[in-house]
């Protein structure tokens, strides 16, 4: 490329105490280009953000702007050369209104009071740019994940910046939210902003990358256009080749044995009517875009939320309405949609996170059973081959792909036979990915029964046995592993739900 | 990063991270030699007893505070409660006409009662703790004037027994080792106790994972109200008298030994241990001060200080080691 880049990280490195994170690396972002950073998490990606971004300083190498070396001591450096972050955890104060967030630590005054009508047209302004038509005195924490993002854009761009840095800005993202966003950054593409994009999902790196630096264990693997095929990609970025994304072997299903049994199942405001069996042995994805009701209805299965008709049965037992404990004693075992919120207690052990399904049933006379539950721990921890260094270690510590295996495995020390997964590979890279796969068929083979929601329709494709498709709270309709294709799913998700309604 | 081939050294003691963990110990230590260097009245059986006595109070409320604080909330009341407990039983006693060993229980069972109401009101009202405590606070003040009139009452031998002597060595101190051991095998060894941590660190995670959130939440706060009655009952039985107006701010002290002793009030974080350093820590240098004529206006400012800066000093501990 003849064109000089806007930004260039020249053979940069960085060592934490004896820890080498990254090892001679370049990497350029060019006006006009999406420069995709590919690698599995723990490669090195942030760390490269990061220096990028001025929160680090490279301890070799040397970074150029515009072909003059330069440093960036602060973020605010960085910012002051044009170079912006769009963080993965936003960084909005949510009771605040748009145009307070756009315009933060940089509010315009008049005689030291603030000057709200500058402060609205300078926010519209902002908004105008990549196309986002909400009222600016909307409160932040009143709207979606998506359109948050975009705030945080328009605010990147209010500040002229001409590097963005897109720290895997589609992973809390609907499909179709993923397509406004990337229509947003085609636009700003054709306006000379150059961005360097990070995500784990590999389909999107065709359609919106146009050069992929792939990253391995901190090192720099190769640059390759982004119209490189999957297959290829993912060996660059893992080392070796994945024979296959979704190792789906189906468990023998047989016929009577329904062991989850949900009828007539209604909430009030977010589902109704839902009615559907699992079979021992099967998988079955529930797809639907987010705001359909599907984490929901899972919530309301595992008696984490109330439901206000229709019955769940395990095995023919019903089950009690809102009782996790309930649930649990039946042999239900939930892998919540947020697993740092919802699924770990981050600074508690390995070890503890393990057992809390099972801390009181192990018990003895109130007793924790610590010797017992140390074995069962290390156990599970190896069987599922969780990577850390003791089990004693805070799990806030392992990677993403650990963390969630360990989710699991608390499910498996408490020996439950129906798994309700939601999103259960978010945030997990490709490798671990397909471990958790393995995880679900080597549940299914031993004659368990799981129900899966996902946002992502290759994995809901790839691993379920039959797909029901929710649309705004109801079944819109079930398919076959067979029949089932992304149109016909979307064709079902999707129905009759127009813009503005899928907006709000 | 993510294999496990960093060797670990576990034989060897590691002196480094001992001081990182024990930072409240470590200062306790230095203070307590700095104190004998400074003034030969402090390593006196006299005053060391006179330390043990002062600390058993603080140190039995500081204890229940280390339940909540590690299940993530916070007690305002305990010191009102205290106050309550000892009142009441005094009342029961004297006034009501039961005998001395009923009365010290019903004492007891009034601040269990007290810290049940906190519990239900945070768990199942969904008020926050600190709402649901300041109220608790005013209200069993309130209730320990309107029972005593404003004046002391005197308390059954039962009582006083506490605050008496078992041969050379005071009740208090029995107390205060009985009533460690006792929550140190609660918070360490039962599974209510190792749910506070699990409850303290994510209360979702461990709801989702089939922990009775609620009820342990309503246990914390009883025994907090608990372990404050049996401070205000040593409290009492050592001035033979419930005062209306005592423990008054005790909570603060409470909250500071936990919070000396490495807890982190955002909850999942703390130990007994700790906590009674934290609280020796409060009382040794109040004496200390006292022993070198410091006035108490001072003493406070003192006081304010080694929150701030113990607090400070572990704040950055934590964050050196989490980057």
């Amino acid at each position: 490329m003849s064109q000089q880049p806007l930004v260039t990280l020249q053979n940069v490195g960085k060592t934490f105490g004896p820890v080498t994170v990254i090892k001679d690396v370049t990497v350029s972002v060019y006006a006009g280009q999406v420069q995709v950073l590919l690698g599995e998490n723990g490669a090195g990606k942030s760390t490269l953000i990061k220096m990028m971004a001025g929160v680090y300083q490279p301890d070799a190498g040397h970074i150029v702007v515009d072909g003059k070396t330069v440093t960036l001591p602060t973020t605010r450096a960085a910012e002051e050369l044009g170079i912006a972050t769009i963080h993965q955890e936003l960084n909005l104060v949510p009771t605040m209104s748009i145009a307070e967030n756009v315009m933060l630590g940089r509010t315009p005054t008049k005689h030291g009071m603030v000057d709200r009508s500058a402060l609205r047209n300078r926010a519209r302004a902002a908004l105008a740019l990549i196309g986002l038509d909400v009222s600016v005195d909307t409160l932040v924490g009143d709207l979606g994940i998506a359109q948050q993002q975009l705030v945080e854009i328009a605010k990147a761009l209010s500040i002229n910046a001409r590097i963005l840095i897109l720290d895997e800005p589609t992973a809390a993202l609907t499909r179709h939210e993923t397509e406004s966003l990337f229509a947003v950054m085609a636009d700003l593409r054709r306006r000379g902003v150059g961005m360097l994009f990070i995500s784990h999902h590999l389909d999107e790196i065709a359609e919106v990358g146009d050069t992929v630096t792939v990253l391995r264990d901190g090192e720099f693997i190769a640059e390759v256009p982004a119209s490189t095929p999957e297959d290829e990609l993912v060996k660059l970025m893992v080392g070796r080749s994945i024979e296959d994304q979704f190792p789906r072997v189906a468990g023998k299903v047989g016929e009577t044995a329904e062991i989850l049994t949900v009828e007539h199942l209604t909430s009030t405001g977010s589902f109704s009517d839902i009615s559907f069996t699992v079979k021992a042995g099967e998988v079955l994805g529930i797809a639907g875009l987010v705001g359909a009701g599907r984490t929901e209805l899972i919530r309301a299965i595992a008696g984490a939320d109330r439901y206000t008709s229709g019955t769940v049965a395990v095995r023919g037992r019903h089950l009690p309405n809102g009782s996790i404990q309930a649930a649990i004693a039946a042999g239900v075992g939930h892998v919540p949609e947020d697993r740092k919120g919802q699924g770990l207690v981050l600074d508690a052990s390995v070890n503890d996170n393990l057992g809390y399904a099972t801390l009181s049933s192990t018990a003895k006379l109130g007793l924790v059973d610590f010797a017992g539950q140390r074995s069962r721990a290390g156990d599970v921890a190896k069987k599922l081959r969780i990577r850390m260094h003791t089990i004693d270690q805070p799990i806030g510590a392992l990677s993403g792909g650990n963390q969630q295996k360990a989710v699991f495995g608390r499910w498996i020390i408490a020996a439950s036979t129906v798994l309700l997964l939601d999103e259960p590979t978010r945030g997990v890279d490709v490798g671990a990915k397909v471990e958790i796969y393995e995880l679900m068929n080597a549940i299914t083979a031993a004659g368990g029964a799981i129900l899966m929601v996902s946002s992502e329709l290759p994995e809901i494709l790839g691993m379920s046995d039959r797909i029901l498709v929710m649309r705004d709270g109801r079944l819109a309709g079930e398919l076959s592993a067979a029949e089932a294709t992304q149109d016909a799913v979307m064709t079902l998700a999707a129905r009759d739900v127009d813009e503005n309604h899928e907006q709000r | 990063m993510s294999t496990a081939t960093v060797p670990a050294k576990r034989r060897s003691f590691d002196y480094k991270k001992f001081l990182a963990n024990n930072g409240a110990l470590v200062g306790l230590v230095v203070l307590c030699i700095a104190l004998f260097i400074a003034t030969p009245d402090f390593l006196t059986a006299q005053n060391l007893l006179n330390i043990g006595i002062q600390v058993s109070t603080v140190a039995v409320l500081a204890f229940g505070m280390t339940f909540v604080i590690v299940a993530g909330g916070i007690d305002l009341s305990v010191g009102a409660v205290a106050a309550l407990s000892a009142m009441s039983s005094g009342w029961m006693f004297a006034s009501a006409g039961l005998p001395g060993w009923l009365a010290l229980i019903g004492g007891l069972l009034v601040g269990t009662l007290a810290g049940t109401i906190n519990g239900l009101a945070n768990a199942y009202g969904k008020l926050p703790s600190f709402i649901a405590t300041l109220a608790m606070l005013s209200v069993a003040r309130g209730l320990t004037l309107v029972i005593s009139d404003g004046r002391p009452i005197k308390m059954p031998a039962e009582v006083s027994f506490l605050g008496g002597n078992v041969g050379p060595v005071p009740m208090p101190i029995i107390i205060l080792v009985l009533a460690a051991l006792a929550a140190s095998f609660l918070l360490n060894r039962t599974v209510i106790g190792r749910s506070m941590y699990a409850v303290g660190g994510n209360a979702e995670a461990a709801r989702l994972s089939g922990l009775p959130v609620k009820r342990i939440l309503v246990t914390v706060f009883a025994l907090a109200g608990l372990f404050a009655a049996l401070a205000g009952l040593l409290l009492a039985g050592r001035l033979d008298s419930a005062q209306p107006q005592a423990a008054a701010g005790y909570e603060l002290d409470a909250i500071a030994a936990v919070v000396i002793g490495g807890a982190s009030l955002a909850g999942g974080l703390g130990k007994i241990s700790g906590t009674f350093v934290g609280a020796l820590v409060l009382v040794v240098i109040r004496n200390g001060l006292n022993l070198l004529n410091v006035t108490s206006f001072w003493q406070q400012v003192v006081i304010g200080l080694v929150i701030a800066l113990a607090v400070g000093i572990d704040v950055l501990r934590r964050k050196t080691r989490s980057s």
